[in-house]
């Protein structure tokens, strides 16, 4: 007799106690993928190269946020924008750093109505890599982006007639690093 | 002592000629209470445990009703300043409000159900029931038992570090993580830690001792639907209560160490956390009230004098429900922003729940109809158990509702809906399974008035208690907060007095227990007559210290 039958239940079943642990702590970049993938929450995607305009149009609005812990004052330059579906747009955030020490910021973004996540692709933005401000410096930043067309012939997205960009502004704490 | 017992072929072997006059032979006070390897003292063990955290518990909510007895602040911030010797301070009063209701969720989630059903009557009547002399594992299961202390008194503890732990049962980041100060909630996490790991123990435990110690005989599918509820509890335990662990300990990370799962500044998202918690959370709450079907189904078979109904549905609606339960989570998040197609699919894999369900409520009642009933006080906690589980399943398919959720969420009607499924459903089942077990566990019969009447006023006190609170939740009064308009005054007056009601029927409880533990007629070896038929009733009351020392044989 190799090894006592109740220990090998007992091994299998703590196999699977590992097994789950795994599996809840895989679920945070499992999550992330899923996220980048589907769009889900509004989360954006990532494009080398805008299609294309075509005959549709979209509002794109545009929000700015700000963490409290970060001496920034941080505004989009226009509000809205009426692109067209597949065309390639900029525009631009200002930002200004109100302290008197040099700060680095990173920004978090996504789109509301949660549906357009997919839809909405990002060809350079400022939120890919960290911003430093000097003291009282002023930064004009942009993003490039364009929404896909594909938009118009999704059942659930396409009565969409407004999309807003949202971005909030975090301090970057060197002892944080991206989980 | 126990040594022997672990390996019931070996047992068999010396066991004709080496049959011990001394199978009740017990170790010292000390030896057989604080190193106890049997499995019928580590149970009783438990149910002591269980109902020293359940009078901490109710006694908290009692504070609760009393609080909210009527609008206004009354008495909170003076409990604050006694507590922290502080002086008087209204915000400290409003944190102190949700110290009380984390500690009463978590104290009655984690130190009162889960001990008394799985700890308690599972470790007294699973190896008896399947005919085995003990656990598979009789030291694990004293580990398994004295890991909880150390784990209740840190939660106990947290209290008195800081501001307490202020989260909530479900310790939601970011109130969890940059929203509390202080170790307490460090300690709190700790304590679910280490109470969790007592319960995979315990898991493991459980499934070893049912898949491999059964009496010849004894197939799967003649196992006491109390020993397939437990069976079942025990694979939800092992699948889910890891994940929670792993949630948990990325909570503790970014509490202290700078990480930011959850932190939506370094890349996380806090509603990881809600997914990952909730993947736990649900098969959580069948965790708790399973144990109690099995009881339930036992006690209705043995007062109706029948073999339940429909007895291969009925195990294998517990596993429909098990295997389910996992993947329902996101009915707990419809407010975070789901998609109108993940609601609907989490909506329908919901009400799927209600079909299993549905089956035992009919095999119950199909189990008494034409029985020959007798209603002994274990058999109206049974009835009442399945009434009352009934109705918070009927608002449980309502608040199932993605869009009708959008309303209800966080409202009262949802703290009806639980506390009618757990407060009313786990808890007449622990008291339909004490009353049931109680001459067996004690060898000495419970007093049948005295039991009739915990039933009534209970019964009475806890539907005044928690039904007008459906109202409260439908007038749109949102929950965990200390305070409310006067519209919300007169249904939270009721329920106040509900409280009182059944505070009364805990007293007749506890003095019926004293009072039958002193003084109680001897349980013969069977009670309820030819009705029960599950090994538990053919060995003395109490049960030896050591049963089974030849293997029962079923046929």
């Amino acid at each position: 007799m190799a090894i006592d039958r109740n220990v090998r239940t007992a091994l299998f079943a703590t196999a699977a106690v590992f097994g789950m642990t795994g599996v809840g702590f895989a679920s945070v970049p499992l999550y992330r993928v899923f996220c980048q993938v589907t769009g889900f929450g509004g989360t954006t995607q990532v494009a080398d190269a805008a299609p294309g305009a075509t005959a549709g149009r979209v509002t794109v609005a545009f929000d700015s946020n700000v963490s409290p812990a970060l001496p920034w004052k941080f505004a989009p330059e226009q509000r809205t924008a009426k692109v067209a579906l597949g065309e390639r747009n900029m525009a631009f955030f200002t930002a200004r750093n109100d302290s008197d020490r040099p700060v680095t910021g990173t920004a978090t973004f996504n789109v509301t109505p949660a549906q357009a996540g997919r839809y909405f692709a990002k060809i350079q933005c400022f939120c890919f890599t960290e911003q430093v401000l000097q003291p009282g410096e002023e930064m004009r930043m942009p993003v490039i982006y364009y929404v896909d067309p594909a938009l118009a012939t999704d059942p659930d997205a396409k009565s969409v007639q407004e999309i807003t960009l949202s971005y909030t502004f975090y301090p970057v704490d060197s002892a944080k690093t991206a989980s | 002592m126990t040594d022997t017992a672990l390996n019931p072929s070996a047992f068999q072997a010396h066991s004709d000629h080496a049959h011990h006059h001394d199978a009740d032979h017990k170790p010292a006070f000390f030896a057989r209470w604080f190193m106890s390897t049997n499995h019928k003292d580590i149970g009783t063990l438990y149910l002591i445990f269980a109902i020293v955290a359940g009078i901490i518990g109710g006694a908290i909510s009692g504070l609760m009703r009393m609080e909210l007895a009527e609008p206004g602040i009354q008495y909170l911030p003076a409990w604050a300043s006694w507590l922290a010797g502080s002086p008087q301070n209204f915000d400290a009063g409003l944190n102190l409000w949700n110290v009380l209701i984390t500690a009463h969720g978590l104290i009655m989630v984690f130190f009162m159900v889960m001990p008394a059903m799985i700890g308690g009557f599972g470790n007294w009547f699973v190896p008896i029931m399947i005919g085995a002399p003990d656990m598979a594992f009789p030291r694990m299961n004293n580990v398994s038992f004295w890991l909880l202390i150390p784990a209740f008194a840190l939660l106990l503890a947290s209290p008195f570090f800081g501001s307490g732990a202020g989260t909530g049962w479900t310790v939601y980041a970011p109130l969890s993580t940059y929203g509390s100060q202080g170790p307490a909630v460090d300690m709190a996490i700790l304590s679910l830690h280490i109470a969790g790991a007592s319960s995979i123990l315990g898991a493991i435990n459980f499934i070893t001792t049912i898949f491999n110690m059964r009496a010849p005989g004894m197939t799967l599918h003649k196992m006491p639907l109390f020993v397939w509820s437990v069976l079942v509890t025990a694979f939800l335990l092992l699948l889910a209560l890891p994940v929670l662990a792993a949630a948990i300990t990325m909570l503790l990370t970014d509490r202290n160490f700078g990480t930011t799962f959850y932190d939506p500044a370094g890349g996380g998202d806090p509603v990881l956390y809600q997914h990952l918690f909730w993947f736990f959370g649900h098969p959580e709450v069948y965790i708790m009230i399973l144990p109690g079907f099995g009881i339930v189904s036992q006690i209705v078979a043995t007062f109706s004098r029948k073999p339940v109904f429909g007895y291969l549905g009925m195990a294998y609606a517990m596993v429909a429900i098990g295997v389910v339960g996992f993947v329902v989570w996101a009915h707990h998040m419809f407010t975070t922003g789901l998609s109108v197609n993940t609601k609907m699919y989490f909506t329908a894999a919901t009400m799927v729940i209600a079909v299993p369900t549905g089956i035992k409520i009919f095999s119950w009642i199909a189990t008494m109809w034409g029985g020959s009933m007798s209603f002994k006080t274990p058999m109206v906690w049974a009835l009442g158990f399945i009434f009352m589980f009934t109705v918070g399943g009927v608002t449980g398919v309502v608040l199932a509702n993605g869009g009708v959720d959008d309303y209800m969420h966080d409202t009262y009607y949802v703290v009806a809906h639980f506390h009618y499924v757990l407060s009313l459903g786990a808890v007449f089942g622990l008291f339909a399974g004490f009353y049931y077990w109680f001459p067996k566990m004690s060898g000495r019969m419970y007093n049948e008035l005295l039991g009739q009447l915990h039933f009534w006023v209970f019964f009475i006190g806890v539907n005044i208690l928690f039904f007008p609170m459906h109202f409260l939740g439908l007038q749109g009064m949102p929950r965990r907060y200390p305070d409310y308009p006067d519209a919300y005054a007169h249904w939270n007056e009721i329920a106040s007095f509900g409280y009182v009601i059944m505070a009364a029927g805990m007293v007749i409880f506890f003095i019926n227990l004293f009072v039958s533990l002193a003084a109680g007629r001897r349980a013969e070896d069977n009670p309820w007559g030819e009705g029960a038929t599950t090994l538990e009733w053919t060995l003395s009351s109490p049960p030896p210290f050591h049963q089974f020392e030849t293997l029962p044989k079923v046929d």
